[in-house]
């Protein structure tokens, strides 16, 4: 049943993974570029979405990946998953055989690797075709890997189901009969049914309402449970982040400017920009009052500011960060967390 | 001077379905919104507080009507208008859109022409409720971009809105709603399609031009986050009515209706430390099949058989001065605080 892999050779060859790492994102660039109009085409600029970004996965762990519009955070975890081709960089991943790159992996090896690593998409409106009842659009990655047919195809559909809280009449019907919170169901349960490791969650309840968020954030755990499931969680929600993720990995401008433990990262901020964020975070609570800590909007990702891609907008930037660009290093702290900032 | 700015009164808009069915959107709401303050309308998809904020400036489309209710605006200047008894042309109305009561909305984009310029569309507000010329129109508008944060706005002045970012064309949609200096500002989910950062600098700026201007602001929002910060009062509603109303302090720190409850349980932030968050079973019912008694007996652990599931919605009342609750159980509930202990 598992797919071949190709052989782990050559000078592509990734390195070992310590047994506890899922997934290694090493220097992980994607750059897309901008042509000029006319019959001869030439590029005359760059985007620079996702900037040399590392960080590390654990099993079973939640990573949260958090940025604002235009942070880059839903490219990188594309090229991730090689939805998009990065740039360059390593993404070595854990599969059942073996570490493979996944950034150097040819197109034909891609498919089988699917089985393992899923993505529920934030849309449960566009992401579900609605000329498909839910047993085909639940059912379609068995049959597109073919591993289950008739009887057997039909039990694991029903299975996953109720895994995920539909039930086995829902079946035959299609999206449009679904609420929003249903319909996120299905696209669970169709990237549950193959049994991967890794799922990428592509702001996965950020389009429900708040009653609705808290049913569907708890499937999730209960499923990472069950399945011993690795979570990266993409969003911007920093309240379901707070709440949902193990570790948390801050963008801006298309690169990583901290990473750190869930808690520490909330009580704590290190870097000017998640303090910037965390501040304008409107808590529900009428003693808590938010700050305006930082004017101005996210850079244009063709035009990137010289040095640090924050300093323009950062209220502690001084000479150095103008003109030199500051690498995500380890911080004096008991837990292990990471800063991408000048300031001591 | 009336202490409020606007009164709706036992408001019900329904809309008309394919199979003849009258769907009741808005179902009896009633609230007032004093001179100054903040009023936040609060629930999930579907429950009416959009259609709400339409039906106050007549802008529901057909197949919606409104069916009963009073929209009372009081101006400054005196006299009373009942905004729902006037005729869909009636010339007051267009006197009261974008004059004593204007609107922004969460799209910016819908609430700006992609073919005219910033400064273009600013003017037109201007030239339609204010006896000035054209410079003196200009002025006016540009002084207001600069109100509202923009830099360079003599330039941006001439700008179209597609060279702007979204957070700087809720900056033009709010610099056009409030340059008639308006009495009432609908705000509909202001802030819900841009950055946490950007939402706080727009809450923000709404906030200190309502001071300086001394306006009331009719917040519609999904978000209890943004209720925290920015409301003095709040409505929660639920498939339409009203269920519970007070300062946001009161709903926000002890919540009397289930629903309320429900709703603030659900919510991250108020689950630290817990690995599950407490939800609210089940889903809002679809406006064709309201439950009878109170609609929110189905997914309500404190409902009663015989009592919750039977007759007319429970109406909202006064438990405390200035607090409404529309729940039939609220004192009992209120006694036991948790739902497994009462009933």
């Amino acid at each position: 049943m598992n797919p071949s892999y190709p052989p782990l050779s050559g000078n592509a060859a990734p390195t070992a993974l310590p047994e506890t790492v899922m997934l290694s994102v090493e220097g992980l660039t994607k750059h897309f570029p901008i042509w000029s109009r006319g019959f001869v085409r030439r590029q005359v600029g760059t985007i620079r979405a996702v900037d040399d970004v590392s960080f590390q996965l654990l099993r079973g762990e939640t990573l949260g990946l958090v940025g604002e519009s235009g942070s880059g955070k839903t490219t990188a975890a594309r090229a991730i998953l090689r939805a998009l081709s990065p740039s360059s960089g390593r993404v070595l991943f854990r599969t059942t055989t073996g570490v493979v790159d996944l950034a150097q992996l040819p197109e034909r090896s891609l498919k089988g690797l699917r089985q393992e690593m899923q993505m529920i998409f934030q849309d449960p409106y566009s992401s579900l075709n609605p000329r498909m009842t839910v047993a085909q659009i639940v059912g379609e990655p068995l049959v597109i890997h073919r591993l289950a047919r008739g009887a057997e195809l039909e039990d694991r559909v029903v299975e996953i189901l109720r895994k995920v809280g539909l039930k086995a009449e829902h079946r035959e019907r299609y999206p449009h009969a679904f609420s929003g919170g249903q319909r996120q169901r299905i696209g669970i349960a169709r990237a549950l049914i193959l049994r991967p490791a890794f799922i990428v969650a592509d702001e996965a309840v950020s389009a429900l309402d708040v009653s609705v968020q808290a049913q569907v954030l708890n499937l999730l755990k209960d499923l990472q449970e069950e399945f011993r499931l690795t979570y990266l969680f993409v969003a911007h929600n920093l309240d379901v982040v707070k709440h949902f993720c193990d570790r948390v990995a801050v963008m801006y401008a298309g690169r990583l400017v901290e990473i750190a433990p869930t808690r520490e990262l909330f009580q704590r901020p290190l870097h000017p920009y998640t303090q910037a964020l965390l501040a304008a975070v409107p808590w529900p609570d009428p003693d808590r009052k938010m700050n305006v800590a930082v004017a101005g909007e996210i850079p244009d990702p063709s035009r990137l500011p010289t040095g640090c891609a924050f300093h323009p907008r950062c209220p502690d930037c001084f000479e150095r960060c103008r003109s030199e660009r500051p690498l995500l290093l380890p911080a004096t702290s008991p837990t292990p967390r990471s800063v991408a900032c000048l300031k001591e | 001077m009336h202490p409020s700015v606007l009164e709706v009164r036992n408001l019900r808009t329904h809309f008309v379905n394919d199979e003849g069915q009258a769907l009741r959107a808005v179902d009896g709401i009633s609230f007032s919104i004093p001179r100054g303050r903040t009023l936040a309308l609060v629930g999930e998809s579907g429950c009416g507080k959009s259609v709400t904020s339409y039906s106050i400036l007549r802008l529901v489309q057909k197949p919606g009507r409104i069916v009963e209710g009073q929209v009372l605006l009081r101006p400054r200047q005196g006299g009373e208008i009942d905004l729902a008894a006037l005729r869909d042309d009636d010339e007051r109305l267009y006197d009261v859109r974008g004059g004593k009561v204007s609107m922004i909305f969460q799209e910016p984009m819908t609430a700006l022409s992609p073919v005219h310029t910033i400064g273009d569309q600013i003017m037109e507000a201007i030239l339609l409720h204010q006896p000035v010329g054209r410079e003196a129109a200009r002025r006016t508008g540009i002084d207001m971009l600069r109100k509202v944060g923009m830099s360079s706005p003599e330039r941006r002045f001439d700008q179209f809105p597609h060279e702007l970012s979204g957070g700087m064309r809720q900056r033009v949609v709010i610099a056009m709603a409030l340059v008639c200096r308006p009495e009432l500002l609908i705000a509909d989910e202001p802030t819900t399609a841009l950055d946490v950062t950007i939402q706080a600098q727009i809450l923000a700026l709404i906030k200190s031009l309502q001071v300086e201007i001394g306006c009331s602001v009719l917040l519609i929002t999904h978000d209890l986050g943004v209720v925290a910060q920015v409301a003095d009062e709040v409505a929660v509603m639920y498939l339409g009515r009203i269920v519970e109303q007070g300062s946001v302090r009161a709903i926000l720190r002890q919540p009397r209706h289930p629903y309320t409850q429900g709703l603030l349980r659900s919510l991250p932030s108020l689950n630290e430390g817990r690995r599950r968050l407490s939800s609210i079973p089940g889903t809002v019912p679809s406006l064709t099949s309201i439950p009878p008694g109170c609609p929110f007996h189905p997914r309500c652990a404190f409902a009663q058989p015989g009592r919750c599931d039977v007759g007319a919605a429970p109406v909202a009342r006064s438990l405390e001065p200035e607090r409404w609750v529309a729940c039939v159980r609220a004192e009992e509930i209120a006694v036991g605080q948790e739902g497994k202990e009462v009933g």
